[in-house]
């Protein structure tokens, strides 16, 4: 006899992924799978594909998908719910998406309270671009439009996304999760798991924000990524749960 | 039943009974009757009604709905639209319908918020990025406005393209009777590429991104197809007098109006008259305007613009007849005097004889 202990999930495709080696974006892809498979909502879930370095998501995943214009998955997710408010349906997101040039979009759309499960993957660069600053980038970090480090003069604090939508009545549920072991990989599929379970009980807005690596323009090999996630990443950007409809303070 | 509306309320009442049940807006004079409308009739027929935060975000929308299944609308005037275009180019690219109304101001920039048709470049060249085409149609009255949106609807889900209603503040705050009567086409093709969750089929994708070479072309000649068959299907004009003219207008939506008066004045005239008025402005009605050229004296292009659709009746004309233009900007409307004036300019003299001493009777 024999016991199957893991295998490809089935919502996952044959298409070798394009991501760089150590890249964080192929595991988050494989953790949506999981679930999706798990739950037996291949059927019934829509997602949205960013434009950065997962934009290919919809030919990983095999499930009905749309592209939305650089930053405005939020709204374009929006429109799809509306018309199926009993599908799953969650965004895709990277932090320039999301963070930057898709403010708007991100803050309205909690602010509505849509009944939509948001992944952020912030990496902390623009890694489709080749590496430029993002709004996440950390004071200090090099990045190819912040050669000599992110100041503050010149280019502000980095932006903590889940404690700004947090202070908006429409977020039910924000968590920081990192993919920095496979303890934080675990704990970033149960903020998966508890981000679509927000939406499938009709609780509201999620938002699940991974720190992700990005070793290519972090100029790091993967196991130095890691480290630089756990050492210096989540100074910035603390880890755990920042709002939860299940638990209000 | 006849009602007494202004065009942007028809315009918001035909999209209901046409179908529509997403309709995503963003406040912006003169086009702030139809956003209000929604926000009352889309709850009453069960459908969707968002004030987004942006025309960004409506358009956004609108994709998303789109390319869920349903027929989705948004609504602006000038400066909205040039947020859209993002959106309507991406629309295109995925090859999604919907309808987008353009209740144009006056520009650039802020400009004012009275009547103009200086957004025809942009409506119809394409507007946003790459390489496409919206269906433009321009209605030049109330009960025009509500028949081109049942239109417009049928023709974004035939194609599965993007269709502009391109009005102006005269025409969407002005108060005509109107009758609320066609019927939704029922040949239409089956949505079947639509995100409804893959329920016993493949996945569907909705895209315009094609990274790998030599796909976007192909899809770039594809979609180049498809306007070649809405060219050959799907032009519509109003033509009056063309046969017996000496000299002929060409203008769309509210400088047809005033067109329409000088063609009437003008019978006092000794030389003859004619119109062309293209509602369909894209596909735009070159053939009739070509075959028009080779016949009359010389054609006079009327707008409330620096002089934009002229260029397309240039085009059509290839120098085989005089092409003047007569045009107002930043809110200045034509009136029918100052265009039989531009007329009497640009006749030949033995046709314009005894014309000059009657033009301050002309009625
Ligand atoms: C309107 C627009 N501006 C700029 C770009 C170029 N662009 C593509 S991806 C991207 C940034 C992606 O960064 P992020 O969202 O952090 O995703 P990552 O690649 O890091 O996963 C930019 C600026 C674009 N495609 N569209
Ligand atoms: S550039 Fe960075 S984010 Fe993009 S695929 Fe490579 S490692 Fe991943
Ligand atoms: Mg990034």
């Amino acid at each position: 006899m024999q016991t199957i202990i893991y295998e490809k999930p089935k919502t996952l495709t044959d298409t070798p992924t394009h991501f760089c080696p150590g890249c964080g974006h192929g595991i988050v892809l494989r953790l949506i799978a999981e679930i999706i498979d798990t739950w037996g909502i291949r059927s019934k879930t829509i997602g949205l594909a960013p434009v950065g370095c997962a934009v290919l998501a919809y030919n990983y995943l095999d499930i009905d998908m749309c592209e939305a214009a650089h930053g405005r998955p939020p709204a374009v997710a929006t429109g799809i719910k509306r018309v199926h408010p009993d599908h799953v349906v969650f965004t895709y997101q990277g932090d320039g998406d999301l963070a930057a040039i898709g403010t708007a979009e991100i803050i309205h759309a909690a602010n509505r309270g849509e009944n939509i499960t948001f992944i952020f993957v912030n990496n902390a660069v623009y890694g489709m671009t080749s590496g430029q600053m993002a709004p996440t980038t950390m004071l200090g970090q090099k990045t190819a439009t912040t050669p000599s480090g992110r100041d503050v003069i010149n280019y502000g604090n980095p932006i903590r996304i889940c404690e700004l939508l947090a202070v908006l009545d429409g977020s039910s549920y924000l968590e920081r999760v990192s993919l920095s072991s496979p303890e934080n990989i675990r704990k970033t599929k149960k903020a998966l798991e508890k981000g679509f379970k927000t939406q499938i009980e009709k609780r509201g807005f999620s938002l699940i924000e991974i720190l992700s690596p990005c070793p290519i323009y972090w100029r790091m090999d993967a196991n130095e990524s890691m480290k630089y996630i756990d050492e210096d990443m989540t100074r910035t950007f603390p880890l755990g749960v920042v709002k939860d409809w299940e638990h209000k303070n | 039943m006849k009602q007494l509306l202004t065009g942007n309320e028809a315009a918001a009442e035909a999209a209901i009974l046409a179908g529509c049940r997403y309709y995503y807006g963003y406040p912006i004079t003169p086009q702030n009757e139809l956003i209000n409308y929604m926000s009352v009739r889309m709850p009453q027929v069960g459908g969707t009604f968002i004030q987004a935060e942006s025309e960004i975000a409506a358009i956004s929308m609108v994709h998303g709905s789109a390319a869920a299944g349903g027929r989705s609308m948004t609504s602006s005037s000038s400066p909205g639209i040039s947020l859209k275009q993002e959106g309507i180019s991406y629309l295109a690219g995925s090859e999604l319908p919907c309808v987008i109304i353009n209740i144009q101001r006056g520009g650039p920039g802020l400009g004012d918020i009275s009547a103009s048709q200086a957004d025809y470049f942009q409506a119809v060249k394409g507007g946003g990025h790459g390489d496409y085409h919206t269906i433009v149609l321009a209605p030049s009255s109330v009960q025009e406005m509500a028949d081109l949106v049942y239109d417009a609807f049928d023709m974004s889900d035939n194609y599965r393209n993007p269709v502009m209603i391109l009005g102006d503040a005269q025409i969407g705050q002005l108060m005509e009777p109107v009758e609320f009567y066609k019927k939704q086409k029922n040949n239409l093709p089956a949505k079947n590429w639509s995100l409804t969750g893959a329920q016993g089929r493949k996945r569907n994708i909705i895209k315009s991104f094609y990274p790998v070479k030599g796909e976007l072309e192909e899809f770039n000649a594809h979609l180049q197809k498809k306007y070649k068959m809405i060219e050959e299907h799907e032009i519509r004009y109003e033509a009056i007098n063309i046969h017996e003219a000496d000299i002929i207008l060409v203008a769309y939506g509210t400088s047809a109006r005033i067109c329409k008066e000088v063609v009437k004045k003008s019978q006092q005239f000794k030389f003859k008259v004619g119109m062309v008025r293209p509602i369909t402005l894209w596909p735009f009605p070159k053939e009739i305007i070509r075959r028009i050229s080779e016949k009359v004296q010389c054609i006079l292009t009327v707008e409330m613009s620096a002089g934009q659709m002229v260029e397309d009746v240039r085009l059509a004309v290839e120098s085989r007849c005089p092409v003047h233009f007569y045009g107002r900007t930043g809110g200045g409307v034509p009136t029918s005097l100052e265009v039989i004036r531009k007329i009497v300019e640009i006749v030949p003299d033995n046709k314009v004889a005894n014309t000059l001493l009657k033009l301050a009777e002309v009625k």
